[in-house]
């Protein structure tokens, strides 16, 4: 047992996590042993445009929105550490609080650059930072008083020994060695699963009870702070700073490195960044045709190899897996992590929603127990999935209530049902596919988790625990589930079977007083249908309420302790699972004879 | 004079900003991509016009029709390299990578193989300027031209009933039989030469410069979204409406500040309404 889960690779994770960190320190610290100082200026920039696209790198690489103008921030950074370095706006004030305030601007400025990214789709949203560069640029060249306009102004210069070149390049190399770390903790943490959550599966992540807006929020002002402080660094290596120097190919640059390096990876984007950075230097050449071989390569890497440097150095998954595999639940493990929740009910009242003219739910009454199997079934179109639907959230009806004990939470959003313990599977599985399986479950307990974004940036004592706690609970749901073999692979080289299991595994970790799951058996083998059953019945015993929508009768009548039949969006029955049966409009409209 | 000359200009201006939008449409109707390349190709029509008739001394007439020739040509390479490969898996938005790369690109092969500086665009009707001058009227004419143009292929041939029809349902149209492939391509065709005609007419206006690519693909770009994408008559009244709004800014309050407030009211706008002011809202996500 033991042996299998090291194969899996689930504990070389933590070597993993830092390897970009170590690689740039051993690289970095060595260099003045090998290079000279052209190199070493070089290295320099390196480093600036990394602190800028580590950061850049959370919000396009993890949370996938495409901000393709973020030069504007290292402007707005280089400037404010500038200008009031030189005392253009206030007194004189020292380079590293000259510095400090270009990160603080740059927060709040990241901030406004990414709001629109809560609400707009991705071309939108591109369109918006474009056009933000575009703007930024342009107030530099008019606001003489504070730029110098197109003249330009001289950049903040560091104290003394900080001063000469290689001074200068520890402190960068320092600082990019410490975002790295910082970002190498968000990506081991749930903050860094939940970005990549809302990446690639939206949906599933509001199901789990992450709240988009406050994460993009966090990301987005620490993303702003590294832009702005590296515009301030910027601003000091150039030691004189005109409009000219940030242009949209930097913003290509920074973008670019991102895509080439892979999605959701440090060390792809680190070596993608030091390529871009270095390419045109050591080939004089190419600086008039940097931007177009960027662009080329971009071209490459979406058409030919979408998952970028980071997918050619994933050895881990390219290893076969075992063709014959069996899902073994063992649904004896379930009290691991299920805690008898207290009892308690779920009552939808005249439910009713259209879509235009369609009247999809018409009134539909349902009340789902604590500790019962409630089957929902019904011919396709009757309104079962809708109404799984306005239970998590995802609607609204137009008329009628969904509470829970009394309370109403018909109007709230879909990330709130977490908090009420109220899980859910989907029709087709909505998982990551770039993410580990385990990691994929690890997302469900992203309620169960305490420590902020600002303690996982850290790494301190709490997002340590609360990373123990979840992979210690994901590794009892994925035992429980069967799937504990394969942990450490990618979720998209799995069964279409594997993955409904592995959907029930993330609804586990949130505890739920109520689990929906949405044709669970759908593609299953009949063998797999039984294991469900019995893993379904399991859970209800350790005092879930589970609400089974289903088109497998045979699985319904089994399992359920109560069925109720929908069509054309009414409830056509409801009862213990006989009388249904053998209720003759049931049979007319949809068991058949 | 002055509001006569602030009305005229923000018309001629608005006039190029709808055809780059009504460009954006074309490739968006069928094909559901938005595309990076609208503006760029605006910016070509300018550069094609200087080369052939300016530079290179042909007459207008044959110059026009070879930049048109050119944005076509241009349009269905843009759809063969950036647009086909990627339809596949378009929930994965690939095609604003693949469309910025070829925006990226043809930015810069024009500054290296044409100018990084404006160049002055050649007349292109032998008169006298009159009342108007051939800056302000030919931008505004030529837009008119394509409306009148769009309209007649969509209502009055078999061709443009098909466009309409891929662009309403992609599957029903191709269920019926309609060949989407060869009509997606000619949407993209067709897309070029009116982005090549906006850089084109507005020659004189805007000049044959590199900085109008970006420029055009923005405030191209506004009147869609904020009229709904897809909307032609949107684009239209959007675009006129941002040219007048411009101009006026420009004049009492100068440029920067125009350039913030359209930003500022584009940015505010879409967050109330992020399918446009005209648009229908998104469909079901579960």
């Amino acid at each position: 047992m033991l042996l299998e889960s090291k194969k899996t690779g689930v504990g070389t994770g933590r070597f993993e996590a830092w390897l970009p960190v170590l690689l740039l320190a051993l690289v970095g610290a060595s260099l003045p042993l090998w290079g000279d100082s052209f190199f070493g200026l070089v290295a320099t920039r390196v480093c600036i445009y990394w602190v800028l696209v580590a950061g850049l790198n959370l919000v396009v690489g993890f949370a996938g929105q495409l901000a393709i103008g973020w030069v504007s921030l290292l402007t707005i950074g280089a400037y404010t550490a500038s200008a009031l370095a030189a005392g253009r706006v206030t007194p004189e004030i020292p380079t590293f609080f000259a510095l400090g305030a270009a990160g603080l601007l740059g927060a709040v400025f990241g901030l406004i650059a990414g709001l629109p990214a809560l609400r707009l789709r991705t071309f939108y949203f591109a369109m918006t930072t474009l056009g933000l560069s575009t703007i930024v640029t342009q107030i530099a060249l008019a606001w003489k008083s504070v730029t110098g306009g197109g003249v330009g102004i001289p950049g903040p210069s560091m104290p003394v020994p900080l001063d000469s070149p290689w001074g200068f390049y520890f402190f960068c190399l320092v600082l990019a060695l410490f975002v790295t770390w910082m970002t190498c903790n968000i990506s081991a943490s749930r903050y860094g699963r939940s970005l990549v959550a809302i990446r690639d599966a939206e949906v599933a992540a509001e199901a789990v009870g992450i709240y988009k807006p406050r994460l993009l929020m966090a990301v987005f002002l620490f993303s702003g702070a590294l832009a702005g402080f590296a515009g301030g660094l910027f601003a000091s290596l150039q030691s004189y700073i005109t409009p000219d120097a940030f242009t949209f190919d930097l913003s290509v640059l920074f973008f670019i490195a991102i895509l080439i390096g892979g999605r959701g990876s440090i060390l792809g984007p680190m070596i993608g960044t030091a390529i871009l950075t270095i390419l045109p230097d050591f080939a004089a050449p190419l600086v008039q045709w940097s931007t177009f071989l960027y662009a080329v390569l971009l071209l490459a890497i979406v058409l030919l190899v979408p998952g970028g440097i980071a997918d050619l150095l994933d050895f881990k998954n390219r290893r076969p897996l075992d063709k014959h595999r069996e899902i073994r639940p063992r649904p004896e493990l379930l009290g691991q992590i299920l805690t008898a929740p207290r009892k308690s009910e779920l009552r939808l009242q005249n439910i009713v929603l259209s879509f235009g003219g369609v009247r999809a739910v018409d009134g539909v009454d349902l009340e789902i127990h604590t500790g019962e199997v409630h089957g929902l079934i019904g011919p396709n179109g009757s309104g079962k999935t809708t109404t799984l639907n306005v239970i998590s959230g995802y609607y609204t009806p137009q008329e009628g209530t969904v509470s829970q004990d009394g309370v109403d939470f018909t109007k709230e959003g879909p990330h709130t049902r977490a908090a009420h313990h109220i899980a859910r599977t989907f029709q087709t599985p909505r998982l990551i596919g770039e993410s580990s399986v385990l990691e994929n479950v690890m997302i469900g307990g992203n309620i169960d988790a305490s420590g902020t974004f600002v303690e996982s940036l850290l790494a301190l004592p709490r997002h340590w625990r609360d990373e123990a706690h979840l992979r210690e609970n994901a590794m009892a749901a994925l035992t429980i589930v069967g799937l504990e073999r394969l942990a450490g692979v990618r979720a998209d080289r799995l069964q279409h079977s594997e993955l409904r299991f592995v959907e029930i595994a993330r609804a586990l970790m949130m505890k739920p007083a109520f689990l929906l799951l949405d044709e669970p058996a759908a593609g299953l083998s009949v063998d797999e249908i039984k294991r469900l059953g019995a893993l379904v019945t399991a859970i209800s015993k350790q005092g879930t309420g589970v609400l089974l929508v289903e088109h497998h009768a045979d699985l319904i009548f089994d399992i359920c302790d109560r069925v109720t039949v929908l069509n054309l969006g009414k409830v056509l029955a409801s009862g213990k699972p006989d009388e249904v049966r053998t209720h003759r409009e049931v049979v007319n409209a949809y068991l058949g004879a | 004079m002055l509001v006569q000359s602030i009305i005229t200009n923000g018309l001629a201006v608005g006039a190029v900003y709808a055809l780059i939008g009504i460009t954006y449409n074309v490739m968006f109707s069928a094909s559901r991509v938005f595309s990076f390349t609208a503006g760029s190709v605006g910016m070509l029509g300018g550069v094609f016009g200087a080369i052939l008739i300016g530079q290179m001394g042909m007459p207008v007439i044959v110059g026009f029709l070879l930049t048109l020739l050119l944005g076509a040509i241009l349009g269905i390479v843009i759809e063969f390299v950036t647009v086909r490969p990627v339809l596949k898996s378009l929930d994965q938005h690939l095609y604003v990578l693949s469309t910025l790369a070829a925006a990226l690109m043809i930015q810069q092969l024009t500054a290296i193989y044409f100018s990084t500086d404006a160049v002055p665009f050649p007349r292109v009707v032998p008169i006298e300027s009159g009342f108007l001058d051939q800056k302000i009227w030919l931008p505004i004419l030529a837009c008119v031209g394509t409306i009148v143009g769009l309209e007649y292929l969509f209502r009055h041939t078999l061709v443009g009933r098909a466009f309409l029809a891929i662009s309403e349902d992609n599957y029903a149209a191709r269920a019926l039989g309609l060949p989407e492939q060869r009509l997606r391509m000619t949407s993209f065709a067709l897309a070029g030469m009116i982005g090549v005609l906006a850089g084109f007419s507005s020659g004189q206006l805007m000049f044959a410069s590199l900085a109008n690519g970006p420029l055009l693909n923005f405030y191209g770009f506004v009147p869609v979204a904020l009229g709904g994408m897809g909307s032609n008559r949107g684009a239209v009244i959007g675009g006129l409406l941002l040219g007048l709004f411009q101009q006026t800014a420009n004049y009492f309050f100068g440029g920067v500040f125009s350039s913030v407030a359209v930003f500022v009211v584009f940015i505010i706008a879409l967050l109330v309404r992020p399918e446009g002011l005209a648009g229908a809202a998104t469909a079901r996500r579960v």
